[in-house]
C-alpha cells in the first residue's frame, strides 16, 4: 500500500499516545491500527509512544516471578503451533485491522441502506464507542450534522470535501463539538469511510431522533 | 542499576536463528519480572499476572522474527506484547493492531538505523528517569492505564523528536527494500 505520501490529515498526538497506552475504546483502536497501516508518519509517532512504554517497564517496579516459570514457559512454547506467526499485509482495499473486523475486503460488507443511496455498516466493537463503515454516492451529502462527543472519520475510498478541506484515501478527520459541517463525497468516485463516533450524532435534518435510535448512529 | 540500557538484540536474534534457551532465559530473568510487575500496577492479580508474564514471553520467542531493532528496542517491543496481552485479559476486548510491515527477503535493518535508535533509546530511558517526581508519576500512570487520553496530553518534555525521524526513515528504508 504505497500511498503514505499523500496523506495530509493524520491523528492527533494525544490518540496516538492512548493507543500506546492502552487507553483507548475499541472503535477507537481500530481507527488508529487502520489509519497508521496506511501512515507511515504516524507509525512513527506512534512507535515512539511504544518507546516511552520500553522506558516505563524497564524502570518499573518488578514482581518476582514462581520458581517454576521459565520452565511453565518453556512448556508453553512447545505447546504451541512450531509454525512462526506470519506478518499480515493486505493486498485489497481495506487494511488488515479493517479486513478483521469487516470478515474480508469491500465485498465482504454487509451494508445497509440508509435512504439517498447512503449506506451504512456497524462493526462488532465494545460498548464504548461506535465504529461503523459508510458509503456515501459520489457528489452525495452527508447529513448535516454537529457532533455531541469526538467523531473521527477515515478515508478508504474516494473523497470528501466539507467548508474548509478536501478529505482522500488515508485521511482522518477529528471532529468534536466545535464543528459543524456538511461533509460531500467528491464527484469522482463513491466515498467509502469508517467513521468513528463516542457519542450519537445530532443530525440537524434528514433523520428524525428515533431514526437515529434506530439505526444506532 | 546502571545508566544504560542493556542492548537484547544478540539474545532476540540467537533465539530467531538458533532456537537458543540459554539466551531466552537471560531475557527472561531481566523482563518476566518487569513484565508481571507491569500487570500487577495495571491491576491484575499476581496469579493473572503470573499467567500472563508467561504467555507474554512464549509470544517473544514466537515473535522473535519480527523484531526490528532499527524501529523499537527489546523493552519497547516487549511493551508492546505485554500491553496487547494486558487489554485482552483485564478489559476483555480486542486490540486492532496495524499491519505487520515484513521484512523482505535482503531486507536486514541497517546497522546504522539500528545503534542510532539505541543511543536515542538510552537518553530517553535517562529523561524518563530524571524527570520531576510528579511528571514521571503522570507517565507511569497513563501507561498502567490510569488516565484519560486528555490528561496524558498535558505530559511534555521528553525527548521524541528523533526517536520519531529515526523510526520514520527506518521505515523509508523498509518500504523501499519491499517494492
Amino acid at each position: 500500500m504505497n500511498m503514505t505520501h499523500t496523506i495530509k490529515h493524520h491523528l492527533t498526538s494525544e490518540i496516538l499516545m492512548a493507543y500506546s497506552a492502552g487507553n483507548l475504546p475499541e472503535a477507537f483502536g481500530l481507527i488508529v491500527a487502520t489509519h497508521v497501516s496506511m501512515c507511515d508518519t504516524c507509525r512513527a509517532d506512534l512507535e515512539s509512544y511504544d518507546a516511552v512504554g520500553g522506558g516505563v517497564i524497564d524502570d518499573a517496579e518488578i514482581a518476582e516471578v514462581s520458581s517454576d516459570a521459565f520452565a511453565a514457559t518453556m512448556k508453553l512454547i512447545s505447546a504451541s503451533d512450531t509454525a512462526p506467526a506470519s506478518p499480515r499485509r493486505s493486498t485489497g482495499t481495506l487494511p488488515s485491522p479493517l479486513q478483521d473486523y469487516v470478515g474480508g475486503d469491500l465485498s465482504a460488507i454487509n451494508w445497509k441502506p440508509l435512504g439517498m443511496g447512503v449506506k451504512q455498516a456497524i462493526l462488532p466493537t465494545s460498548k464504548a464507542a461506535t465504529a461503523r463503515l459508510l458509503y456515501i454516492p459520489a457528489g452525495a451529502a452527508v447529513p448535516d450534522h454537529g457532533h455531541n462527543g469526538t467523531e473521527m472519520t477515515l478515508v478508504l475510498q474516494g473523497a470528501f470535501v466539507d467548508e474548509d478541506d478536501r478529505f482522500a484515501r488515508g485521511d482522518v478527520e477529528v471532529a468534536n463539538e466545535d464543528l459543524e459541517h456538511t461533509p460531500i463525497a467528491d464527484v469522482g468516485e463513491d466515498c467509502i469511510c469508517l467513521a468513528v463516533t463516542d457519542a450519537p450524532l445530532k443530525f440537524n435534518a434528514f433523520l428524525p431522533r428515533l431514526a437515529q435510535r434506530f439505526l444506532r448512529i | 542499576m546502571t545508566n544504560t540500557t542493556k542492548d537484547w538484540t544478540a539474545q532476540i536474534y540467537a533465539i530467531r536463528d538458533k532456537q537458543d534457551q540459554t539466551a531466552f532465559a537471560e531475557l527472561f530473568a531481566h523482563f518476566a519480572p518487569r513484565v508481571k510487575g507491569f500487570l500487577m500496577k495495571s491491576g491484575a492479580d499476581a496469579s493473572l499476572a503470573e499467567e500472563c508474564t508467561q504467555e507474554v514471553m512464549a509470544t517473544l520467542w514466537r515473535k522473535a522474527h519480527m523484531f526490528d531493532p532499527a524501529r523499537a528496542s527489546a523493552a519497547t517491543w516487549i511493551y508492546t506484547i505485554a500491553r496487547n496481552r494486558k487489554i485482552d485479559a483485564l478489559r476483555k476486548q480486542r486490540r486492532p493492531e496495524p499491519e505487520d510491515l515484513p521484512w523482505g527477503p535482503e531486507a536486514e535493518p541497517e546497522q546504522a538505523d539500528a545503534i542510532g535508535l539505541k543511543q536515542e533509546t538510552e537518553q530517553l530511558a535517562v529523561a524518563i528517569k530524571e524527570l520531576p517526581e510528579k511528571q514521571r508519576n503522570l507517565i507511569e500512570q497513563a501507561y498502567f492505564g490510569d488516565l484519560s487520553h486528555s490528561e496524558i496530553a498535558e505530559i511534555t518534555g521528553l525527548p521524541l523528536g528523533t526517536i520519531k525521524s529515526r523510526i520514520r526513515l527506518a521505515l523509508e528504508r523498509l518500504r523501499h527494500a519491499m517494492k
